[in-house]
C-alpha cells in the first residue's frame, strides 16, 4: 500500500498535555504534531514514562489535550468509540465472561449489534484465527498470558474497528510468544487492513511492524524524529537478518538511548 | 475416588471429635464442678427431649428473624455500599459515620430500640437489621472500590453506553461482593441474635438461653449455643455453595 496517497485519518496538531500533581502541573506531552494516514502502521517509541501512553489515550478518547487538538477524520476526538479498537497493556479481558462471550461482548452492544448467527460466525472466525477455539467456554482465569492477549485482540477486532490502538501489547509476553503474536498481527492486518498506532519500547518490534516510527523524547514527550521504515509488506521473520534492518535498529536505538539517559537525569534531579 | 472422599470426611470430622473428647475429658477430670459443666451426652439428651418440645419453634423463630433482618439489611447495604464504593468523593465524608455506627455493639442499642420500637417482633428485626447493614455495607463498598477501572474503559472503547456499562460490566463485577456482604451480614446477625432476643422474647434460641439461665439450666444453655453455631454454619455453607456456582469465574472464592 502506498501510504503517501492515502488520506490523513488522524492528526496530532500541536498537542500538549499536563497532569496535575501535588507539586503543580507536570507537562507530559509537549507540542506534538504528526499525521497518521489511512492504512499506516505507526509506532511511538520512547523511554518508559515519557508520555507515549498519554498520546494513545488522547486518540482513544480518555485524555483531553490541554492545548492543540487530536483530530480524527478532521474532527476533534470527543471520547472513546467503537471505530477505534484499543488493546490495553493490562489486556482487560472480562473475567466473568467465557472466551466466546468476551469476543461477543462488543457485538451485543447497541453500537454494533449484529444478528445472533452473524455474531456466532464472527466469534468462531476470531477464535480460530487466534487459536482459542478449544477454549471457547473457558473463563480467562484458566488462560495463559499469551492467550489473554490474543483474546483481547480478538475482542477488539470483532467489532471491526478501523483503527487499532495498542499500548505495549506484547510487553508481558516471553520472546517466542511475542514474536508469534507479531506475525499473527501482521497476518490479520494483511487480511483486514487497518490503521494502527502502537506504543512500544522495543526497537525491533517497532521496525518489524511499522511503516513509520515516531521517536519520542524524554518527558515531556516531543517528537524527536519520524522515521520511514523502507521495508514493504508482507514482512517475514527473516527481515530481522537484513543489514538495513540492523542499520535502522542502531540508529533508532541511539536515539532512544539518548532520550532514556535524559529521562534518567530528569529522574535524579526530581526524585519524586 | 472413594478413598479421597473418606479422607476428606475424616479430616472434616477430626476437629469436632477432638472438641468432644476435650469436653468429655474436662468433665471427667473433676477440674470443673460437675454441676457447672454438663457432659456432651447430657446436652444431647436435652436435645432429644426438647426436639419434641419447644426447640423446633425456637429454631424457626430465630432463623426467621435472622433471615428477615439480614435480607432487609443487605437489601439496603448493597445499593448504599455500591454508591460509596463507586463515588470515591462521597466516601471521605461518609466513611467515619459508618465506622462510628459499625463500632457500636448492637446490645448497647437495646434500650433505645425498646423506646422507639417497643418489645415486639419489630424491635428484634431492627437490631438484626442494624447489625447486618453495617457489616454488609463495608464489605460491599470496599469490594466495589477495588474494581479495576480497566473493564469500564474496555467496554467504552467497544462502544458501550453508560447504561450498558452498568448492566454488563459493573453488575457482574459487583455480584461477588454482594455475596460476600451477604455472608458477613449473616455471620454478624447470628452473633447478634441473642442480643436481639434479650428484648422480651418468648421464643427463639436467644430466649431459650435466657430462660435457661434464669433457672441455671446449663445443659439447655449449651444446647442453645450449639444450635446457633450449627445453623449459622449450615447457612454459611449453603451460601458458599451458591457463590461457587454463581461466580465460578473468579480466580479464588473468598
Amino acid at each position: 500500500m502506498n501510504a503517501a496517497v492515502q488520506p490523513v485519518r488522524v492528526r496530532f496538531d500541536r498537542v500538549s498535555v499536563q497532569y496535575d500533581t501535588a507539586n503543580g502541573p507536570l507537562p507530559v506531552v509537549d507540542d506534538v504534531s504528526f499525521d497518521i494516514r489511512n492504512g499506516e502502521f505507526i509506532s511511538i517509541i520512547g523511554p518508559s514514562g515519557c508520555g507515549k501512553t498519554t498520546m494513545m489515550s488522547m486518540l482513544a478518547g480518555f485524555v483531553k489535550p490541554a492545548s492543540g487538538s487530536v483530530l480524527l477524520d478532521g474532527k476533534p476526538v470527543e471520547g472513546p468509540g467503537p471505530e477505534r479498537g484499543v488493546i490495553f497493556q493490562e489486556y482487560g479481558v472480562f473475567p466473568w465472561l467465557t472466551v466466546e462471550e468476551n469476543i461477543a461482548f462488543g457485538l451485543k452492544l447497541a453500537a454494533n449489534r449484529v444478528p445472533e448467527r452473524e455474531r456466532r460466525e464472527i466469534c468462531e472466525r476470531y477464535m480460530r484465527l487466534m487459536g482459542l477455539t478449544d477454549f471457547a467456554r473457558a473463563y480467562p482465569k484458566t488462560l495463559s498470558g499469551g492467550m489473554r492477549q490474543r483474546l483481547a485482540i480478538a475482542r477488539a477486532y470483532a467489532v471491526k474497528p478501523q483503527f487499532l490502538l495498542m499500548d505495549e501489547p506484547f510487553g508481558a509476553l516471553d520472546a517466542q510468544t511475542r514474536s508469534h503474536m507479531q506475525d499473527l498481527l501482521l497476518q490479520v492486518l494483511e487480511a483486514e487492513g487497518k490503521t494502527v498506532l502502537l506504543i512500544t519500547h522495543s526497537v525491533e518490534e517497532a521496525i518489524y511492524l511499522s511503516s513509520r516510527i515516531v521517536v519520542a523524547t524524554a518527558r515531556p514527550a516531543r517528537v524527536r524524529e519520524v522515521i520511514e521504515v523502507p521495508f514493504p509488506y508482507p514482512r517475514r521473520e527473516s527481515l530481522h537478518e537484513d543489514p538495513r534492518f540492523g542499520e535502522l535498529r542502531s540508529h533508532i536505538r541511539d536515539l532512544v538511548m539518548q532520550e532514556y539517559a535524559a529521562q534518567q537525569r530528569q529522574a535524579t534531579r526530581n526524585p519524586d | 475416588m472413594p478413598s479421597r472422599t473418606w479422607r476428606t470426611a475424616a479430616l472434616i470430622l477430626a476437629p469436632w471429635v477432638l472438641i468432644l473428647l476435650a469436653w468429655y475429658a474436662l468433665a471427667a477430670s473433676g477440674l470443673v464442678n460437675a454441676a457447672l459443666l454438663p457432659t456432651p451426652s447430657q446436652v444431647f439428651g436435652k436435645f432429644r427431649e426438647l426436639a419434641r418440645d419447644r426447640l423446633p419453634m425456637d429454631v424457626w423463630m430465630s432463623t426467621q428473624r435472622v433471615f428477615v433482618g439480614v435480607a432487609l439489611g443487605t437489601l439496603l447495604a448493597v445499593p448504599v455500599g455500591f454508591v460509596l464504593g463507586w463515588y470515591r468523593g462521597i466516601r471521605t465524608f461518609i466513611d467515619p459515620v459508618i465506622n462510628f455506627f459499625r463500632a457500636l455493639p448492637p446490645i448497647a442499642l437495646i434500650p433505645l430500640v425498646i423506646v422507639y420500637f417497643g418489645i415486639g417482633e419489630t424491635a428484634k428485626i431492627v437490631i438484626l437489621f442494624y447489625a447486618s447493614f453495617f457489616a454488609g455495607v463495608i464489605v460491599m463498598y470496599e469490594g466495589i472500590a477495588q474494581i479495576s477501572p480497566i473493564y469500564v474503559r474496555v467496554a467504552r472503547t467497544l462502544g458501550a453506553t453508560d447504561a450498558e456499562i452498568f448492566r454488563k460490566v459493573i453488575v457482574p463485577l459487583a455480584v461477588p461482593h454482594m455475596l460476600t456482604a451477604l455472608r458477613v451480614a449473616l455471620g454478624v446477625a447470628w452473633a447478634t441474635l441473642v442480643a436481639s432476643e434479650l428484648i422480651a422474647a418468648q421464643q427463639g434460641l436467644g430466649a431459650l438461653i435466657q430462660n435457661a439461665s434464669s433457672f441455671f439450666q446449663l445443659d439447655i444453655i449449651y444446647l442453645g449455643i450449639i444450635c446457633i453455631g450449627f445453623i449459622a454454619l449450615a447457612m454459611d455453607t449453603a451460601l458458599r455453595v451458591i457463590a461457587r456456582r454463581l461466580v465460578s469465574w473468579q480466580e479464588r472464592i473468598a
